[in-house]
């Protein structure tokens, strides 16, 4: 059947604006509410420890509704960095640092939409960031929904401390009283991330998110002073060590839907998967799984299983089979094949409400969490001993163990 | 609208096209694609009734059903995980910095 010229205009026109429909449905769904943060504050001491490496430090985090509209979010973080890992008994020597974070962001609440806008510093002596993000978040369909979308952008300078006898060592930065660093070498990075994010009440007692994060980097975006290991039957230990070269560009996607359920007897159940993959050839899948289970009036305990693995990135090699093997070449084993296993516990007691009038309540928490990183194909290289018969290749591979262990003091006021 | 295209689909049989031709499914599909998303548009301005009423939400209340029920022990442990692994992203967290030598 021939359609008649009005009806082809019709069908063409719809066609042509479809898409417009479509999107200004999501543009005109009902506008509901949002939230602002509690006016709370949590000081948290925090410590790794694990494969030669501690790292520990305070945080203090501010949450203060400035109006009925308007929230302000600051905190300060530090990690004291003590550092004796394989990589840098490889390449370096121990060194101690310490990287300050401060960052600072504001909430908008107009109706059920909510913006948000913040900016993050943190100076370490051999590397700087700034990155700042906006947010919108709008609560629809009744409040069951809430849509949020999210832009990142950050601005990394990185440096390379020079060696003083062997030794890493800070030096004073001429321009900067106070700020370590030394001078010669310094490259950029820049990073983009674009996320969107739907919350969803299912039932009464089920909620689900979802989160897509497309993230972007430019620049110098590897470690300057971890190095590759290539053979090299000239050497007593049948290896040399060159620099890294690393992809100047990377852009990765990651998805992820957690869900939390609540148990009949006041207790509640979580799950999470993420899928993460980049241009560098990683993919990863990342599953977690929690329970909070209250007990009596005033104690709170947690419970989480977490597992993680992923495959190497296209340029990574624990040794490679001779100098400039390859475009771009990597040791790095963030990069490398490995499965991650992490079990961790926490309780969370709440104090009686004291006798000061500006304190709803208080709560102390202690959390314990422990690491296990099974490498598939980084193996240690600081076991190589040709007269022991352990040629590079054959050393065993390594594991990594650590505990995170986090206490910190919550107010709401 | 679906009647219509029923009707569409019928006459189309009875004239020897069956199941109807390509180009009059595809408009259909468009046209009942389009009055979804109107029915969808029109709903901004009278809001869908929620399944899970108001009143009904009482263990989302609860902090134990927060998401993210202390942000400072969160953000620090995404830190811990992601300045060790490749994957990063889709956590819900913005961070910044590297504290990964």
């Amino acid at each position: 059947m021939q359609l008649s010229g009005l009806q082809r205009r019709v069908d063409a026109a719809l066609r042509r604006h479809a898409g417009t429909l479509l999107a200004l449905c999501l543009c005109v769904a009902p506008a509901l509410a949002g939230v602002l943060p509690e006016d709370r504050t949590d000081l948290l001491y925090h410590r790794y420890q694990g494969g030669g490496v501690t790292v520990q430090g305070p945080s203090l985090l501010i949450q203060k509704k400035l109006t009925d509209n308007l929230a302000l979010t600051a905190n300060y973080y530090e990690d004291m960095i003590s550092s004796a890992s394989i990589d840098v008994k490889l390449a370096a020597s121990p060194y101690k640092e310490t990287r300050k974070q401060k960052s600072a962001g504001l909430e908008y609440l107009h109706g059920k939409s909510t913006y948000s806008a913040g900016l993050i510093n943190s100076v370490e002596p051999d590397y700087r960031a700034n990155t700042t993000y906006y947010s919108i978040s709008q609560d629809m369909f009744g409040d069951l929904t809430t849509f949020t979308m999210t832009y990142k952008r950050g601005w990394d300078r990185v440096f390379k401390d020079g060696k003083v006898n062997g030794r890493i060592e800070n030096v004073p930065f001429p321009e900067e009283p106070g700020v370590l660093n030394p001078g010669a070498f310094s490259q950029d990075a820049d990073h983009r991330g674009y996320t969107i994010g739907l919350s969803q009440i299912l039932t009464r007692s089920l909620i689900m998110t979802f989160n897509y994060e497309v993230l972007t980097d430019q620049g110098y975006l590897q470690s300057p002073y971890r190095e590759i290991l290539f053979l090299d039957p000239s050497q007593a230990l049948g290896y040399s060590k060159a620099d890294q070269i690393y992809p100047n560009t990377r852009t990765s996607n990651a998805a992820s839907v957690e869900a939390k359920y609540y148990l009949p007897y006041r207790a509640a159940l979580s799950g999470q998967y993420r899928y993460f993959q980049d241009t560098w050839g990683i993919r990863a899948h990342t599953f977690e799984l929690g329970y909070t289970q209250p007990l009596w009036r005033r104690l709170i305990l947690d419970g989480s299983v977490r597992f993680y693995t992923q495959n190497a990135a296209t340029f990574y090699s624990d040794i490679f089979p001779r100098l400039n093997f390859q475009n771009f070449e990597a040791r790095d084993r963030e990069l490398a094949a490995f499965n991650s296993y992490s079990l961790g516990i926490g309780a969370s007691w709440e104090f009686p409400k004291p006798p000061v009038p500006w304190i709803n309540r208080s709560s102390f928490t202690m959390r314990i969490d422990h690491l296990l990183i099974d490498y598939k194909d980084f193996r240690n290289a600081l076991l190589i001993d040709p007269a022991a018969g352990i040629r590079p290749g054959q050393e065993p591979l390594y594991k990594l163990n650590a505990n995170i262990f986090q206490a910190f003091l919550s107010v709401w006021f | 609208m679906i009647t219509r295209c029923r009707v569409l689909i019928e006459r189309s049989r009875q004239a020897g096209h069956a199941g109807g031709s390509r180009p009059r499914r595809a408009r259909c599909l468009t046209l009942a694609l389009l009055a979804s998303a109107l029915g969808i548009a029109l709903s901004g301005c009278s809001p869908i009734e929620p399944w899970v009423k108001p009143y009904e939400r009482e263990h989302f209340a609860d902090p134990i059903m927060a998401f993210n029920r202390d942000p400072v022990s969160s953000v620090y442990r995404e830190h811990v995980f992601e300045s060790r692994e490749g994957a990063r992203g889709a956590t819900g967290g913005v961070g910044g910095g590297c504290g990964c030598n």
